[in-house]
């Protein structure tokens, strides 16, 4: 592979932003037939140097060659017609629009002006068997689950002709299985000489998928390797650039608290609480200072449990009580006065308010909890917003920007930090961690343990079982809607074990 | 100097620099001291530009929300006749306690107009534009059902005095915009409210679960929005000194939309901007005057008209202003560097 000719080749690339260099004379080459991963931490690098070659931003400096020719990427419809495809981190397709229409918008096959809707839907069959995929294509997009709106996407970038794939973050949705069905799509492309482009957060799927990797760190390259030559600890140094003790350091402190948790106070205890079409009815109990994690696949009920708790959705049967009380939490306002947090699994729809500045995002749950009649005094926002900017390290570090124009994982910490300054009895976080960085991930499970030492009840929520494993004292394990077990985390317990409950379907 | 160009608000405001030097050459007095007040062109642009201004606060907050009022021009029909019936009345229609209890009837029926609009939208789950279209169509004909399809005349000097008395120099009308600027201004910026509003307009559902309780803000801001305009009413109607339950506020809405849309509040939702409105609604005023005082034919008038507003917005937008300007000003000077 090594003989062959690159069929991109970016040289001495550099894109500044105000105040900000983005990329400082990065080097970037792709081979065709490859997988090829781009690592790198949150602010990076990675997405600036996407859009440089997706044509969304134009370049300050340095050249982009494509199969050896020079080329200008001045939009992203250059870029397709250049042979660039990109299927983006968040799903942009329309989901009212049926599947069909979605792979062909903007290129319908037609005939004097008019569409030809028989073939269009016949071609978009076509494709997605391609991809081993079985949909109604006149179906709307929307009544499929968020990854197969992925392949869909996958299938329309496929489709025009792609030299080279651009997947960011595409398995960040998506669970084992549908992850497996990706990795053979991408194998199946990469057979055909497409070059692939590859961003994930998950070091084990880079591992299984990828044959190169290039990591880039702020916004300078910092290697090309070949996946094999180079092993995750060292991946990892090189994108953080420091030893990374930190996620062991987190275990430690979980570990210690194990013991304190099962003697401490209950903040809530659910007893047959449910929603018909959303969760059967479960039992569950979260004591002070107990960290409890919700495991099970997607579409399993993990949110839809946890939404019960805040409000964000009524039950209807079942009760609840909160520090002893029974309470019945119509919306998250009562909820809000009694103590409990929620931070959405949606991050970008659910959680923060993108017009908004990052101080505005951050004393917004605050603020609605006092009722608009008593505004915190501007003094004190700056206070408590520069401290949370400052303990969260929230990047970069202006309370005064648009809360949109920051990174996933810098988000996700605005959002912990609205919910951390209402000083909540009981956080319940759902993929906190999903689509951010190492280093962020462990400031987020560092905080976690932080908060439960200091008595904090939280509800953890996430697709991964190791951070699940990691963090919680126990665990609750979901499938097809159901609570089906609840696990005390002792050493006997690890991922095989919860793989297991999960797929015997055990209610024991 | 960069930064002046790319605040939204500069643009209406050298418009607006523009018409107003155009007409103090065009008018005769544009601004003299007489009888110890204020009079002359800008004084009348000022003046009759308060029931825009009024009507324009409160679709301000209405837009914000991410909603729209289209029955204002109609409420402040009702609100007219409901004032112009009652005074009618009056013994004495000259004593100032009547009248302004009166004028107080009248802006709390406004409100509750509003809480018709704002009930329908936030509880009932209408679209904003809909249900507020049934208050727009019914609204004309519930006035008109108040002064029983006539025009009603009044004599009132205190009621008359709010369109064209003049207090401190200065007419009544302007002063009452002023205050009820001042007042939404402080409401909306020395409290929590602009933000939670924001907020609501910028993501209904992330706002439900930050705890806002966005219900009770939409009903409040359709109430205030309503009473805005009834008060807008009033100042008209005591103007003409009669209640004109066909012409009052017809096709205000629409003056409003285009005030808070010139004046940078994004149709949307979200951010928003009262001075801007004010801009905006003062802006739209002043062109009315211009087109009648540079002589183009009264036929002509909403040609021009939507000439300079398709020149502002056109000025206004982002995309357009780096076409025509982003090669003045130097790429490098843009992306200064600076090292992280």
């Amino acid at each position: 592979m090594g003989e062959q000719s690159p069929v991109l080749e970016m040289t001495g690339i550099r894109k500044v932003f105000p105040g900000v260099v983005a990329l400082d004379g990065v080097d970037f080459r792709m081979f065709p037939g490859e997988v090829h991963a781009l690592m790198g931490e949150n602010g990076a690098g990675k997405s600036t140097l996407i859009k440089t070659l997706t044509g969304v931003y134009e370049i300050d400096g340095g050249e982009i060659r494509l199969g050896g020719v020079p080329v200008r990427i001045s939009g992203p419809l250059q870029a397709q017609q250049a042979g660039v495809s990109t299927v983006y981190q968040e799903v942009n397709l329309c989901t009212n629009l049926s599947v069909a229409e979605n792979i062909f918008i903007g290129r319908e096959p037609r005939r004097f002006g008019k569409i030809q809707w028989g073939r269009m839907r016949r071609r978009a069959a076509e494709l997605l068997a391609r991809l081993d995929l079985d949909l109604d294509v006149s179906a709307p997009l929307s009544s499929y689950s968020l990854a197969i709106q992925q392949m869909v996407a996958i299938a329309r970038a496929v489709d025009v002709e792609a030299r080279v794939l651009i997947l960011d973050e595409p398995t960040s949705s998506l669970d084992a299985s549908e992850v497996e069905q990706l990795f053979r799509v991408m194998r199946q492309l990469k057979e055909s000489g497409v070059a692939i482009l590859f961003v994930s957060h998950f070091l084990d799927q880079i591992y299984e998928v990828s044959d190169r990797l290039t990591v880039l760190r702020n916004g300078q390259l910092i290697g090309e390797h070949r996946v094999e030559e180079l092993s995750q600890v060292q991946l990892v140094e090189k994108m953080i650039g420091k030893e990374l003790a930190a996620l062991e350091d987190v275990e430690d402190k979980a570990q210690r608290n194990r013991e304190r948790a099962a003697e401490a106070t209950p903040v809530v205890e659910a007893r047959g609480l449910g929603r018909t079409g959303a969760i059967a009815p479960y039992d569950l109990t979260i004591h002070e200072g107990e960290v409890v994690g919700l495991a099970g696949l997607l579409g399993s009920g993990r949110t839809e449990l946890a939404r019960l708790l805040f409000g964000a959705d009524k039950a209807d049967h079942g009760e609840l009580t909160v520090s002893g009380k029974p309470v019945n939490l119509r919306n998250p306002q009562v909820a809000m006065k009694k103590g409990i947090a929620f931070s959405s699994e949606n991050r970008r729809t659910e959680g923060i308010i993108g017009d908004l500045t990052v101080r505005e995002n951050i004393i917004l749950a605050l603020q609605a909890a006092r009722g608009w009649t008593r505004p915190i005094p501007r003094k004190k926002q700056d206070e408590i917003v520069d401290k949370y900017i400052k303990a969260l390290q929230i990047r970069p570090a202006d309370p005064e920007r648009p809360v949109r124009n920051l990174s996933g994982g810098n988000q996700q910490k605005v959002l912990l930090a609205r919910w951390l300054i209402t000083e909540p009895k009981l956080l319940i976080i759902d993929e906190p961690t999903r689509g951010i960085d190492v280093g962020a991930k462990a400031e987020i499970q560092r905080l976690v343990a932080e908060l439960s030492d200091g008595g904090m009840a939280v509800l953890f929520v996430s697709a991964e079982l190791e951070e699940v494993l990691r963090l919680s004292h126990k665990i609750g394990v979901l499938r097809d809607r159901r609570l089906i077990e609840e696990l005390e985390n002792t050493a006997g317990v690890d991922a095989d074990r919860i793989m297991q409950t999960i797929a015997s379907g055990a209610t024991s | 100097m960069i930064s002046i160009f790319k605040n939204r608000l500069f643009w209406p405001a050298a418009i607006l620099v523009v018409l107003l030097v155009i007409n103090m050459f065009t008018s005769r007095q544009f601004v003299t001291v007489q009888d110890g007040h204020l009079f002359g062109t800008l004084i009348d642009i000022l003046r009759n530009s308060a029931p825009l201004i009024l009507v324009g606060l409160g679709m301000t907050l209405v837009i914000s929300t991410g909603g729209i009022d289209l029955s204002v021009g109609s409420v402040m029909a009702i609100s007219a006749a409901v004032a112009c019936l009652l005074i009618q009345d009056l013994d004495d229609q000259n004593s100032v306690g009547p009248v302004l209890l009166i004028i107080g009837i009248a802006i709390v029926v406004s409100m509750l107009m509003g809480l018709w609009n704002g009930a329908l939208v936030a509880i009932i789950g209408i679209q904003p534009i809909i249900a507020t279209l049934i208050l727009m169509v019914a609204g004309r004909g519930i006035a008109q059902l108040i002064t029983d399809g006539q025009i009603i005349n009044v004599q009132s000097g205190p009621y008359a005095t709010i369109a064209s008395g003049f207090f401190a120099a200065l007419p009544v009308a302007l002063l009452i915009a002023v205050a009820a600027t001042a007042l939404i201004l402080l409401l909306t910026r020395r409290t929590a409210l602009g933000l939670l509003l924001e907020s609501v307009g910028g993501s209904p559902t992330a706002s439900r679960l930050a705890g806002i309780g966005a219900r009770r803000l939409t009903i409040m801001v359709y109430v205030v929005a309503g009473g805005l305009a009834g008060l807008a009413g009033l100042i008209y109607s005591a103007n003409i000194k009669s209640a004109d339950s066909i012409s009052a506020g017809n096709l205000i809405e629409l003056d409003a939309i285009l005030a808070v849309v010139i004046g940078g509040t994004a149709l949307v939702g979200g951010r928003f901007s009262i001075i801007g409105t004010v801009l905006g609604a003062v802006l739209i005023q002043t062109l009315a005057v211009t087109v009648v005082a540079i002589g183009i034919p009264s036929e002509a008038n909403l040609l021009f008209k939507a000439v300079v507003v398709v020149a502002l917005c056109l000025f206004q937008s982002p995309t357009l202003r780096e076409k025509v300007f982003g090669r003045l000003t130097p790429r490098s000077a843009a992306g200064a560097e600076v090292t992280a």
